[in-house]
């Protein structure tokens, strides 16, 4: 089965579509001068709407990870990693996803990753691989 | 902090649960009223006596197994005139239920208020076994503030974002699987002296680590067993509690804070809501975690009782592994037995409201042959990630 993918909106459109150029796009408030996530119409911190896409560097570090051994669907391959990555753009910046293209076992938190997008339909899902 | 703590004025007066199966070959609803109608007479109370219905999550018009009867049916099938009646998913996880109702006798719309939960999630796994992954909670593409940051990534239950908390756990604290392991031995010994317990073979550490990895370091035996079960409560006004079967169980304190995004990714992995809510509720009484004499910690997956004894300080934070290895001091005879019916994990998963039940049968020295230590102080806690919600219950 393969991977179910967000429907767009123009709140999650930026995050799920920056990878076409090769951005990951994630939201800014530019009246506190940071950047939140989930994107939203408006700053949680502050309650600005003054909130834009920005890109970022797109390295993190490996902030927690699972192995899932469990095939879940048909054709899912095992095992595979789903991780939340810390971006290095600010502290506690994170959201989850999969660290592919490296041995599973190998992976460790704190281990240092960047993004590589891969593109399904209309959607650039934002995946990480170990940073060289 | 707060001006007025109204849960001190409605204690639990009956409690009732149907058969635990896996399947039952009852309805939903037979199983609801199995439990409710117990509930009531354990009270002393009769249907006429009961005038609010509180449940969580309630019916979500989706059939959902998860919650197949809500407060409407379960008000219409037993013919009751109330004043107040209501559900909902939003909230403080499996306690909103028994939240909700003690708010609606402290605001004064009713005296006696039946709470109860149904989950049918065994018969559902007969016909259809990956119903419940988090990736059919959605049709087609999912624009859900909750899912669509986990489905995209092949996250298809809940045991992955447990897993991500637990590897946290691990690698801040140096827990160790030996340690997580006791959670689900304990609840197997408390299981082998319940009888509606779903699983009640021994198991050994070796059954354990035997058991298959689901999602690292979770294995098999760290999740709960789908069963199919009902389970109810009464809240009655204190005062109305007098006339009634029982020494009233007390309110005494309930948690429900939320102060992190609800979030299963962005909460904190070591803490999830467990910590704001254990504050709030040790905010609201004038005991302290040492008054506790036994505690239901909510073990959707083992992780999370290890999380809830830290929240509640029932050990410093952190300490959870060490606290737990070896079973001793969670036993039945320990000086801290939890989940003495089983739990989830061997129990059954009757979700959120059994360990009301469990708790309301050790105070009331109920319990039979896993009876512990008689004691009149109780901590409930049940939620994982962004849900949660606790209670301390005293015997007058």
């Amino acid at each position: 089965m393969p991977r179910k993918l967000p429907a767009l909106n123009p709140d999650n459109r930026a995050f799920w579509q920056g990878g076409e150029r090769g951005q990951l796009l994630i939201h800014h408030c530019d009246a506190c001068a940071r950047f939140f996530h989930p994107p939203s119409p408006i700053c949680p911190r502050c309650a600005s709407f003054d909130v834009t896409p920005r890109p970022v560097s797109g390295k993190g570090s490996v902030a927690s990870f699972t192995l899932n051994y469990q095939q879940w669907t048909p054709g899912l391959e095992v095992p595979f990693v789903i991780a939340i990555v810390e971006l290095i753009e600010q502290p506690g910046l994170r959201f989850l996803s999969n660290v592919v293209d490296c041995d599973p076992l190998a992976v460790s938190i704190g281990m240092r990753v960047k993004v590589r997008f891969e593109h399904l339909e209309d959607v650039w899902l934002p995946l990480f691989e170990k940073e060289q | 902090m707060f001006d007025h703590r109204y849960e001190k004025n409605v204690a639990i007066t009956g409690i009732g649960q149907s058969e635990v199966a896996r399947p039952s070959s009852k309805s939903a609803m037979r199983l609801t009223l199995d439990a409710c109608l117990q509930a009531i007479e354990d009270a002393g109370l009769t249907r006429e006596d009961i005038d609010g219905v509180a449940c969580w999550p309630g019916d979500n018009n989706n059939g959902d197994p998860f919650s197949p009867v809500g407060p409407s049916a379960l008000k219409s099938a037993l013919g009751l005139n109330v004043n107040w009646f209501g559900a909902g998913y939003e909230g403080p996880g499996p306690l909103a239920g028994v939240i909700n109702g003690a708010m609606a006798i402290a605001a004064g719309l009713c005296k006696h208020v039946l709470v109860f939960r149904t989950i049918t999630e065994a018969s559902a796994r007969v016909h259809n076994k990956g119903g419940g992954a988090l990736s059919a909670k959605t049709q087609g593409r999912d624009s859900s503030y909750a899912w669509q940051w986990f489905t995209p990534f092949d996250v298809h239950s809940g045991i992955n974002l447990m897993a991500l908390y637990a590897q946290r756990h691990f690698h801040e604290y140096g827990t160790r699987p030996e340690q997580l392991a006791q959670i689900a031995l304990t609840c197997r010994a408390n299981a082998q002296r319940n009888p509606k317990a779903i699983y009640r073979t021994p198991m050994t550490m070796d059954d354990y680590m035997a058991s298959r990895m689901i999602s690292t370091p979770l294995r098999m035996f760290d999740c709960d067993v789908h069963c199919d079960a009902s389970t109810a409560i009464v809240l009655s006004r204190r005062d109305a509690a007098r006339d009634t079967r029982h020494a009233p169980i007390r309110i005494e304190a309930i948690g429900a804070a939320l102060d992190q995004p609800w979030s299963w990714d962005q909460i904190s992995l070591t803490q999830m809501a467990a910590f704001d809510v254990a504050r709030m509720m040790w905010a609201r009484t004038d005991y302290t975690p040492s008054d506790v004499g036994s505690a239901q910690l909510y073990d959707g997956f083992s992780i999370l009782t290890m999380i809830w004894l830290e929240a509640l300080g029932l050990c410093p934070t952190g300490d959870s592994g060490a606290f737990v290895e070896g079973g001793q001091r969670i036993a039945l005879d320990g000086q801290l037995p939890i989940n003495t019916n089983g739990g989830q994990l061997s129990g059954g998963r009757t979700h959120g409201l059994g360990y009301v039940h469990e708790a309301c049968l050790q105070l009331w020295g109920r319990a039979e042959g896993r009876q512990t230590q008689a004691h009149t102080v109780a901590a409930v806690a049940a939620g994982g990630g962004p849900l949660g919600g606790t209670l301390l219950l005293v015997k007058e």
